[in-house]
């Protein structure tokens, strides 16, 4: 299995992606964001960082580079995309997933270990977790606050659409405690939190990280 | 104000020049006009002015600073040494490591945000320009009382700004320290220090050789930031009606610098360079001046082939601007195609602005006229060098005769007081406020991170190399005795990167002064520097490079000295490193080392407002006993801790917090064995059945397990000693 990791200007956490998909034990392939080829793989991630440096709006610009129009185009056929950080706030520019992400209401960055909530195990990214499991993995934004309005809120409740949520005091103020999404057809996961940097105790809070990198595989040996 | 040529100055002897308000002394500015036999046309005089301030030429340090070399033990680690942009040893498996640490502390007192964050900036430019990749930051702190309103105004600002350009730049915060003392109101310091690796042949040094090679300058646009003093030659450019004065403090693009970072690698890559330097202080004058005096000498730049990004700069602006971001390098011409097409990749701003020559002069034209015509050593290595008179300062005696009288905690009751005032003051409280707003976690590396001992990052994710990293300083004992406070510096830094278990290996250091024009000032920096040096030599440790901040005071009050020591050290397989943390019940605590009357100079005699006493004194044999023992035995630690700051009874805060796992500790004379600060101490766990194992003087005062931390009978809940611990940030500043 080939799974892209896209490096925009600004990009940061692309070495620690690639990383992550090597320990799930697939080929991570740079993707770079000027170049509208994807080189065949079969999933894309979009890693964190300051992508343009995030002067405009996060992702606002990042969503209109060359890789972006192939990337939407594969990912509307049913291509695994997930965004991390950065990378959720390039799917909510792109429109592959609703809602926005605004500045943590405490108004600072905030990087600390977070406890999650897996509520969906039928998208692509996540169903090699258990339903209701608990994970600890790191969480750094400075923009992480999920908003949308309330009949977005209520379409993402009411179809399985949250991916994970915060478990205890709401670190950046998201509605709902929403600290993932996913589309309808559960190919595009956009999460605020980073599971690339929870893939081996030594470097990392756990390994909870690792089965949103392994959950791909399974999606696409089954497909 | 008419463009000032090499012409004019020669035919315009006794043109009035602004050389006092530029910072010149009469002398400096005659010796100017002895080395050019004429006077320094404007854009001369700016260059000269600002390469010859106390900032950039060292001038009343570097007298002192020499001992580094004098004293320098021998080092088969060292690859370059004091002089270049930064220092780089040798971490084996073909890996060399560079590090060094900066001031930023007047540009963070006027404007937190920005003065913070290219602090940061710079430091890690100076890093890349050795041609390594940056892996981690870490940044000591000092402030002014915690509870001071101004502090409420500079703190969260700094802290924001360290974040903000950190954070973009994807290199993680790995440690520091935030310390406070009314001394530092007004001076608040921002030391920066910035880690980075690359195989031993990527080495580049700040040199401009082979004539016909190209000057090239490639980054950020050169703007009006940052000039500063240099506004008094452009205040006669505009007049009354033109653009207002121009910020002295520079404002920082940490996106620019990311993609220069990522430019700069994949040039150094392919070995498109013969030399390059970084634009900091001094910006242009600096470079270009540093870049031909480390070559051949000669040099020609065509500065209106500069790009800008305000086009009224006149030429002396230019030569001054400190716009972050940038870079300059010498590139041979056949490689230059190359060099701007990975520019272009990246979206750099780049342009050639001049050429290495075969002559020994550096000549800056504008427009075709010749506006600077110098040797460029004269400006950048030659400046001048004072002999400052230094005298022990009167308190030094007074503060030493005094006997420090504190209350000592007895009964169960004092002690349980003693320890929560320890753990909420906000010299020991828990710094996560702070340490939150900064990534630990990019790049994947990060093996320890504050609050842990030292800061560890890997190196190497085959081998598992890895390298720490501490910083440390104790200004309270180099307030009472600067050479000793010296040494203790140096000392704990390098307990700090044993008790991780790597093994130390170069120094770098910050010394915060205040004016060097007071003779006691001086004494102190004199005997700092003594002190280092000496102990340097006794422990085997090279000093690699380092920074000098003077002027950090308000009228006649200095801030305590305060020299910042950071000491790098090698582990072989990070996976063997000691954490702080107690790790599990059922452990047997150890204190290794022995406890004296240490109060001169404590954190609980600072409670009682007590500044007096003698500090201790360095024994250096001892503690490198002590770093032995560290590295032989750090199998059988399941977790170690440093005593510093606090003594004991900050230690076990810590120690037991941190995993949540309780201690039951039985101490003797518990008043002095809790908050006395004698160094070379450590607090370990290990499993019972390794005691024999423990070959250093040693206590053994508790053992592990269960909810609350109990001392002599004293019980304080983890839960209470956790909320005191951390709510004093977020009360004073969230």
């Amino acid at each position: 299995m080939r799974i892209g990791v896209v490096t925009f200007p600004g990009t940061l956490d692309d070495r620690d992606a690639a990383r992550a998909v090597k320990y799930a034990g697939a080929e991570a392939v740079s993707l770079w964001h000027g170049d509208a080829d994807l080189k065949g793989v079969d999933a894309v991630i979009l890693p964190g960082g300051f992508s343009y440096g995030d002067y405009l709006r996060c992702g606002a610009i990042s969503r209109f580079a060359p890789v972006m129009t192939e990337i939407i185009a594969q990912a509307n056929k049913g291509m695994p995309l997930l965004g991390i950080c950065n990378g959720f706030q390039v799917l909510c520019e792109a429109h592959l997933l609703p809602g926005a992400l605004t500045r943590n209401h405490e108004l600072h960055f905030l990087c600390r270990d977070q406890t999650l909530k897996i509520e969906n195990t039928t998208s692509a990214w996540t169903s090699n977790f258990t339903k209701g499991q608990e994970i600890v993995i790191p969480l750094k934004n400075g923009e992480g606050s999920f908003q949308c309005d309330d009949e977005t809120l209520k379409l993402l409740e009411d179809n399985n659409r949250i991916v994970a949520r915060y478990v205890g005091e709401n670190p950046n103020g998201s509605r709902n405690l929403i600290a993932g999404i996913t589309n309808e057809r559960g190919n595009v996961v956009g999460l605020m939190p980073h599971p690339e940097h929870a893939i081996d105790s030594l470097t990392g809070p756990s390994t909870d990280g690792l089965p949103f990198f392994t959950s791909v595989l399974t999606a696409l040996v089954g497909k | 104000m008419a463009l000032d040529t090499v012409a004019i100055a020669q035919t315009s002897p006794d043109t009035k020049q602004p050389f006092a308000e530029l910072g010149l002394k009469p002398d400096e500015y005659a010796r100017i006009k002895e080395i050019l036999n004429r006077r320094p046309t404007s854009s001369e005089l700016a260059m000269y002015s600002v390469m010859w301030s106390e900032h950039c030429s060292y001038k009343s340090s570097k007298v002192h600073l020499k001992q580094f070399g004098e004293k320098a033990p021998h080092s088969d680690a060292l690859l370059v040494g004091i002089g270049e942009n930064a220092g780089v040893v040798d971490v084996g498996q073909g890996y060399a490591v560079t590090f060094k640490i900066e001031s930023h502390n007047h540009p963070s007192f006027i404007e937190p945000y920005q003065g913070a964050a290219t602090g940061v900036g710079g430091i890690v430019r100076d890093i890349l320009t050795m041609g390594a990749r940056p892996i981690a930051v870490m940044d000591p702190l000092r402030f002014g009382p915690a509870d001071a309103p101004d502090t409420k105004r500079v703190l969260p600002g700094i802290v924001a700004g360290i974040g903000g350009y950190g954070n973009c730049l994807g290199l993680p915060n790995i440690g520091g320290e935030i310390t406070f003392d009314q001394t530092y109101l007004g001076n608040p310091l921002v030391n920066a220090l910035c880690v980075g690796v690359m195989r031993h042949d990527q080495i580049k040094l700040a040199k401009a050789s082979g004539a016909g090679n190209l000057v090239v300058l490639f980054g950020a646009k050169t703007g009006g930031d940052g000039i500063g003093g240099v506004s008094v030659l452009a205040s006669e450019t505009f007049g009354a009606s033109g653009p207002a004065k121009r910020p002295s403090v520079q404002v920082g693009d940490p996106f620019v610098e990311k993609v220069l970072i990522e430019c700069s690698l994949e040039i150094f890559a392919e070995d498109l360079v013969v030399g390059i330097q970084d634009l900091g202080g001094a910006g242009l004058s600096c470079a270009t001046s540093e870049l031909a005096s480390g070559g051949s000498g000669g040099m020609q730049v065509q500065l209106d082939k500069v790009p800008l990004r305000d086009p009224s700069l006149s030429p002396e602006e230019i030569l001054m601007s400190e716009s972050q971001e940038r870079m300059c390098a010498i590139v041979e011409p056949k490689h230059i195609a190359r060099f701007l097409e990975i520019c272009a990749k990246w979206d750099v701003t780049v342009d050639v602005i001049g050429e290495v020559t075969d002559g020994d002069r550096l000549i800056i034209t504008w427009h075709g006229e010749v506006i600077v015509d110098v040797p460029p050593r004269t400006v950048a290595h030659e400046g001048p060098v004072y002999n400052r008179p230094l005298a022990q300062p009167d308190y030094i005696n007074i503060v030493n005769a005094q006997v420090i009288d504190v209350p000592l905690p007895k009964t169960a009751e004092e002690i349980k007081a003693a320890m929560l005032t320890i753990a909420s003051t906000p010299n020991l409280a828990d710094k996560s406020w702070v340490t939150s707003q900064y990534d630990k976690y990019v790049q994947g590396n990060t093996i320890l991170a504050q609050p842990e001992d030292a800061g560890m990052v890997r190196v190497d994710e085959s081998t598992q190399l890895g390298v720490a990293i501490s910083t440390d300083a104790n200004a309270n004992w180099s307030y009472l005795n600067p050479y000793e406070g010296a040494k203790l510096a140096l000392a704990e830094a390098a307990r700090n990167i044993a008790v991780a278990g790597a093994k130390p290996l170069a120094v770098t250091n910050c010394l915060n002064f205040g004016s060097p024009e007071d003779p006691g000032v001086m004494w102190q920096f004199a005997e700092t520097v003594r002190g280092l040096a000496d102990g340097c030599l006794e422990m085997g440790l090279p000093v690699t490079g380092g920074n000098v901040s003077f002027y950090n005071q308000t009228g006649d009050v200095a801030i305590l000295p305060t020299p910042v020591i950071g000491v790098l050290g090698v582990i072989q397989d990070v996976r063997t490193r000691t954490p702080m943390g107690i790790p599990a019940a059922g452990l047997d605590l150890y204190l290794l080392g022995e406890t004296k009357n240490d109060l001169a100079g404590s954190e609980w005699a600072f409670l009682h407002n007590q500044r007096g006493g003698q500090s201790p004194t360095a024994d250096l044999q001892r503690e490198m006993k002590l770093i032995d023992f560290l590295l032989a035995n750090n199998s059988i630690f399941k977790s170690a801790h440093d005593l510093s700051q606090g003594g004991l009874a900050a230690t076990l805060v810590e120690a037991t917090l941190k995993n949540n796992v309780g201690a039951t500790i039985t101490l003797g004379d518990v008043g002095i064995e809790l908050l006395s600060e004698t160094p070379s101490r450590v607090l370990i766990a290990i499993d019972p059945k390794d005691a024999a194992k423990i070959t250093y003087p040693a206590t053994k005062i508790g053992t592990t397990g269960g909810t609350s931390l109990t001392i002599n009978g004293a019980e304080i809940s983890l839960d209470e000693l956790r909320t005191v611990h951390t709510s004093t940030f977020p009360k004073l500043f969230g």
